[in-house]
């Protein structure tokens, strides 16, 4: 999967589900203080991870991503862990 | 502490048969009937598939992800009728922060949210796929707990489970609470989910009516031929005030609550209780202060089943004699917990336009049921003072008396 892929699964889940404006989708919007997404959201983008993704997301690894740009990143590093694995 | 008095400054109705006080009124009128049939429910395994057709509220307009996300069906549909409550009453977010004003709503079950939330998890074997929501739907506080939220409303938050009396005793303990000085309104109520889980449970004992083929003619209290009772739902809120509290912020009064009496019948968990009702009717006339005689109407609990309906009859025969009586379940099914809030505004609807709603589908009493005074068409009638009956599971009883002011 490439990152455009991934960036287009997240973006329509954050816009579906999180009813966020697709403008306030940048790389470089933070996650709780701009798109206002708090830690018991990241029980819902969990979930959507683990459908969309396949792998499981912990509650730290959450929480130590800022922004939607390093979101991005740490899905696209994932898969490809898991690729060459 | 001076002699409080507790009036009703608002109200809000969602239920089979009207979302709103127009069309409630409207079918309370005509004698329209708010049952159907579900066929989900034939897959599921229900032995009938009778119920109350209630639409899910679109709440998009009202409330932000976060708010809605939260609620359960149950939850939604108190949202709706504590909304219209809350603007009847003249009062908005704006003017609920202070710790005078709190919330009693009666909720037994939140059945869907705890199921899907159940295969969710079992499905993946980790409980974090139930997702952030389920805790919150979850509990049989969920409607309180939102609303609370929502409303910004700082006083109690409590909700009340005692079956299919649950929302009565949630205006008589509020009526109480107000009495006392506690507080100075309380959002009462009580909500009713209708979906195929949350009432399997029922069908399985065998509670509800079989006759399938004629949903409209199903729920029939007090007549001969009844054979069970059609479950049903939605919300029904009432706002509480002191008396002299609404005055002085010119809110609309509809009804003053006079008498609360309860009681709990021992014994059976489901069989009912001539005693158990009887004393639940005379506590509510000695809290009242008032005679039997002063009662012009009665609402009944009756819900169309052979022994519960017939307990009843033969204790409102006994204490009030020829008193008018209907049973609005004819035309709701038994909306369970949500329905002594429900019915306490079905009778106040008919209070402040002076009638009583019919008892429809009766066709011929039997030996308990035929010594009522059964109104079985819509009567012009000036109520002045009406009681409501709410008879639960578990033998938990609870009677509202209202007078017009």
């Amino acid at each position: 999967m490439d990152i455009t892929e991934i960036k287009k699964i997240i973006n329509d889940f954050l816009s579906n589900e999180f009813e966020i404006e697709e403008e306030q989708l940048k790389e470089t919007a933070k996650l709780k203080d701009d798109l206002k997404i708090d830690s018991l959201d990241f029980v819902d983008i969990a979930v959507e991870v683990e459908k969309q993704f396949k792998f499981k997301i912990t509650a730290n690894e959450m929480s130590s991503i800022q922004t939607l740009g390093e979101f991005y990143t740490f899905i696209s590093n994932r898969l490809s862990a898991v690729t060459k694995e | 502490m001076e002699n409080r008095r507790v009036v009703i400054t608002g109200f809000g109705i969602y239920s089979s048969i009207g979302q709103n006080e127009k069309e409630v009124l409207d079918s309370l009128r005509t004698g329209r009937s708010g049952i159907g049939i579900d066929p989900t429910r034939t897959e599921y395994g229900y032995s009938s598939i009778l119920t109350g057709i209630v639409q899910q509220p679109d709440l998009k307009p009202y409330l932000n992800r976060k708010q809605r996300i939260y609620l359960s069906e149950e939850a939604e549909y108190a949202y709706i009728s504590t909304l219209e409550a809350l603007n009847k009453a003249n009062i908005s977010p704006e003017n609920t922060q202070d710790n005078t004003i709190g919330i009693l709503f009666g909720n037994d079950s939140s059945t869907k949210a705890i199921i899907e939330a159940h295969e969710d998890a079992c499905k993946s074997k980790d409980t974090m796929m139930m997702g952030q929501s389920a805790v919150f739907k979850t509990m049989n506080s969920n409607i309180t707990m939102n609303l609370s939220s929502i409303f910004n409303l700082q006083g109690i938050s409590l909700s009340v489970s005692a079956a299919c009396a649950s929302s009565s005793h949630t205006i008589g303990l509020g009526m109480a609470l107000i009495k006392q000085g506690w507080q100075d309104i309380i959002v009462c109520g009580g909500a009713q989910e209708v979906n195929t889980f949350s009432m399997a449970s029922f069908d399985a004992i065998g509670a509800f009516s079989k006759r399938v083929s004629d949903p409209t003619k199903a729920s029939r209290p007090f007549d001969k031929n009844r054979d069970g009772l059609v479950p049903s739902g939605g919300a029904a809120t009432v706002i509480l005030e002191e008396y002299e509290h609404a005055k002085r912020r010119n809110a609309p009064i509809y009804g003053e609550i006079i008498g609360y009496g309860f009681s709990s019948s021992g014994g059976s968990l489901a069989t009912p209780s001539y005693d158990g009702y009887k004393k639940a009717i005379q506590n509510s006339l000695h809290n009242a202060g008032i005679s039997a005689a002063d009662i012009d109407y009665v609402n009944a609990h009756a819900t169309s089943t052979i022994l519960g309906d017939a307990a009843e009859a033969k204790v409102i025969h006994d204490l009030m004699g020829d008193v008018p009586v209907s049973s609005t379940k004819s035309m709701t099914g038994h909306e369970c917990w949500m329905a002594g809030a429900s019915e306490i505004i079905y009778s106040l609807l008919m209070m402040n336009n002076q009638f009583i709603a019919p008892n429809i589908n009766f066709e011929e009493g039997d030996e308990a049921t035929s010594v009522l005074n059964l109104i079985t068409k819509t009567t012009e009638k000036k109520i002045n003072t009406f009681l409501s009956n709410s008879f639960g599971f578990g033998g938990t009883n609870s009677c509202l008396i209202v007078r017009k002011i």
